[in-house]
């Protein structure tokens, strides 16, 4: 039983786009002011989900053909390294460095390696999060 | 390096990610757990020189100083129950490959036994109370995966009480967590260590002690919290069953030890006298339901409860003999109930059933598992020179030194319906008329018996060289009993 | 406001320790997570609620207005985890109703099996 969604899938179309420019938006805001990796990896999730409802599962996965688990494992690993790298350096395990650079069209900005921490989270909390609605979603 | 006490819980973590990205490649899944634990055991061993040699180890987290960061201290207590934890993983992993079946190995068995390490070992490790809840629920994590893990009809039906069970008592654990910082302010346990004997609010304290109690006595089983226990435990396959019960309850226990020695003394008189009599009403309950059923599984499962008592009859008396034989008697239990587990699953795996009256007659096709069995049952009994009997000692020493003499006569009297429990599988199990067994392939037989001698072995050493481990514990029980051990050296920093 | 706190999280405590005695395994789902927000809460008050600026040192923030981050710390770590936990839990009631063909707790009692 399909109705008619043209208008939900038109507007999808637009909406998730925005969905996901304002996820990587939220997800760099994420260190001086409010935002960050499982926020970011939230909003990516209600994309994906909002592309699920408008389509259908089948279709999404052909769009978009990622294992969701291999996805948060590859996630878990870069929260792994990026805490461990404090082991090679012989300083307490998750002690993180920073500093600040002129990059081109940012201007002064700062570096973090909690950045790459926090890509390990927004990988896991997609993974994870996609990983349950699909189990839930997939059989009718 | 400063790091060194962090390895038993990354390397774990480490390889389960790994296996994660590959569940398919059963063999090198297989290999890879079986390294990673190996790796973990050697890294504690490392740690256990290191503490032995300089004492009590801490590492903040992200070098903030040592009460704002997330301290993670290993003392000789927790390094004695991470290898114990650790070697026991090893031998079920051992075990699980020829009992755990292909099916439950493609669908992501090892990481999740590995996850469960994570928590275990950081659960033992952790110095912060807050981060001891995170590790708990990793581990939680891990074992509702590992409990519904297969999707028979009764781990289904079973895994939802225990799912349930363990959200309140997660909650519960907020909430305690919550008071207990509006109170102190802080929640490092060294900080609250230094914190908790200036504060004058007794009552409030005792109260949130209390609150702490019901929390941890919900993971270990205590009485009357252990509702849960028999029923949860009896549904996942033998491997699992064993991993639970020797290692879960024991986190319980761990959080018990260590914040009723470390922090929550204030007020001795009414709550480690509280701890004292609800230890025993939980050995005397254990006793009932391990004499009342004709189940194998159900025994030793209810032997789980028994033990739990007299490991927290022993911390409550709050001397040197009850500490220190609390100490060697978790670890001997943590090694005798899995290596009673492996048995029990192999005797389930032979006769098809775990209902003890369609057993009978073993002896005579298999002769050996039957004196290991036995020599396992003397064990866990306390029968010198095997391993129950020290730690046991202490714990009834411990009791006659202090206020509970009544205490130490009901585990001496119970220590006889162990026997009994136990000998009740030999007798029914081993003589007797031969029963209808299945046939068991040999290869396979030895897979799963091996692995199990070994443990068996294991715990006979740690028995008969009381001597040799003596030093360790001593060592552990010291730091238990002067709390400022643990707190210099963590707020040292 | 911390009365007026104590007495909501009591509510939503008894509410959920109500769901959660229910027969229906949905009704529980409901009332554990709803237990679970009530934890928060309390946390949240047992933290204190005076401050109103954010806890980040900047112009003007003394220490008398500044929250206190650690409770916001801890609470976001505990909801992640019971959001953890209570979609583990969705999963399994739907996968165990699909096994067992029921979500009535009563007739979830494990005791054919063994006595």
């Amino acid at each position: 039983m399909r109705t008619n969604d043209v208008m939900l899938q038109t507007a999808t179309k637009v909406v998730t786009f925005i969905i996901l420019m304002f996820a990587v938006h939220i997800f760099f805001a994420g260190h001086y002011t409010p935002g960050g990796g499982f926020i970011g990896g939230l909003l990516t999730t209600t994309a994906i989900v909002l592309l699920m409802l408008a389509f259908d599962i089948p279709t999404v996965k052909k769009v978009l053909p990622i294992n969701y688990v291999v996805l948060t494992a590859v996630g878990l690993l870069f929260a792994i390294a990026t805490a461990s790298a404090s082991i090679i350096f012989d300083v307490p395990f998750f002690t993180h460095a920073y500093d600040y650079y002129d990059l081109p069209l940012f201007g002064e900005t700062s570096l973090h390696s909690a950045l790459l921490f926090d890509i390990g989270v927004y990988l896991v909390v997609v993974g994870v999060t996609m990983t349950i609605i699909q189990t839930i979603g997939e059989d009718e | 390096m400063s790091n060194l006490l962090l390895f038993p819980i990354i390397i774990p973590l480490l390889f389960a990610t790994v296996l994660m990205l590959f569940p398919k490649k059963v063999y090198l899944q297989r290999l890879l757990s079986v390294i990673a634990v190996v790796l973990t055991f050697i890294s504690g061993l490392f740690l256990l020189a290191k503490v032995s040699a300089d004492g009590v180890q801490a590492v903040t987290l992200g070098s903030w100083p040592a009460p704002f960061g997330i301290s993670m201290v290993s003392d000789m207590f927790s390094v004695l129950l991470v290898l114990s934890s650790t070697l026991v993983t090893l031998f079920i992993l051992f075990y699980s490959i020829p009992t755990i079946g292909i099916r439950r190995e493609r669908s992501f068995y090892y990481p999740a036994v590995l996850f469960l390490m994570v928590g275990v070992n950081g659960a033992f490790t952790t110095g912060d109370i807050f981060n001891l809840f995170v590790f708990v629920e990793v581990l939680l994590m891990a074992s509702y995966a590992l409990i519904v893990h297969g999707g028979e009809k009764s781990q289904m039906r079973e895994s939802i009480k225990y799912v349930l069970v363990n959200i309140i008592s997660s909650a519960l654990f907020v909430v305690a967590v919550a008071y207990l910082y509006s109170v102190t302010g802080t929640l490092n346990m060294a900080d609250l260590a230094v914190k908790i004997p200036e504060i004058e609010a007794v009552g409030i304290l005792t109260v949130i002690a209390i609150l702490f109690l019901v929390v941890f006595g919900f993971k270990a089983a205590i009485f009357p919290l252990y509702f849960w226990l028999p029923g949860s435990y009896f549904a996942p396959p033998g491997a699992v069953l064993a991993l639970f019960g020797a290692l879960l309850t024991k986190v319980g226990i761990y959080a018990i030890m260590r914040t009723y020695t470390l922090f929550f003394t204030m007020n001795i008189g009414f709550t480690h006298e509280v701890l004292a009599i609800i230890a025993i009403l939980t050995v005397l309950a254990g006793c009932v339901g391990a004499l009342a059923y004709f189940d194998v599984k159900k025994i030793i499962i209810y032997n789980i409860i028994i033990a739990v008592g007299v490991v927290l009859f022993g911390i409550s008396q709050m001397n040197v003999a009850g500490t220190e034989g609390a100490i060697f008697y978790l670890i001997h239990d943590m090694l005798i109930k899995a290596a009673l587990f492996l048995l029990v699953g192999i005797l389930t795996i032979i006769y098809g059933t775990s209902d003890l009256r369609k057993m009978g007659g073993l002896m005579k096709s298999y002769p050996v598992l039957g004196w290991v069995f036995l020599v396992t049952a003397f064990g866990l009994a306390g029968i010198p020179p095997l391993s129950g009997f020290p730690g046991k000692l202490l714990i009834v020493q411990g009791g006659f030194e202090g206020t509970h003499f009544w205490g130490s006569i009901i585990i001496l009297a119970t220590s006889l319906l162990v026997l009994l429990s136990v000998m009740r599988i030999f007798i029914y199990a081993f003589w007797g008329e031969p029963k209808k067994i299945l046939p068991v392939d040999k290869a396979r037989y030895y897979a799963m018996f091996v692995p199990t001698v070994i443990l068996v072995a294991l715990t006979i050493v740690l028995g008969v060289g009381a001597e040799l481990f003596m030093p360790f514990i001593e060592d552990a029980g010291e730091v238990l009993l002067n709390p400022s051990l643990y707190y210099d050296a963590v707020l040292k920093e | 406001m911390e009365i007026i706190m104590s007495v909501a999280i009591g509510l939503m405590f008894m509410a959920a320790v109500y769901l959660i005695l229910s027969k229906s395994l949905i009704r529980i789902i409901i009332g554990t997570s709803l237990l679970s927000h009530a934890a928060h809460l309390l946390f949240l008050t047992m933290g204190g609620l005076g401050g109103i600026a954010p806890p980040v040192v900047s112009d003007g923030v003394t220490v008398n207005d500044y929250a206190d981050p650690l409770p916001q710390a801890l609470i976001l770590t505990a909801i992640v985890i019971a959001f953890a936990v209570t979609s583990f839990f969705l999963v399994l009631a739907y996968r165990a109703y699909q096994e067992l063909g029921t979500d009535n707790m009563e007739q979830l009692r494990g005791t054919e099996d063994y006595e």
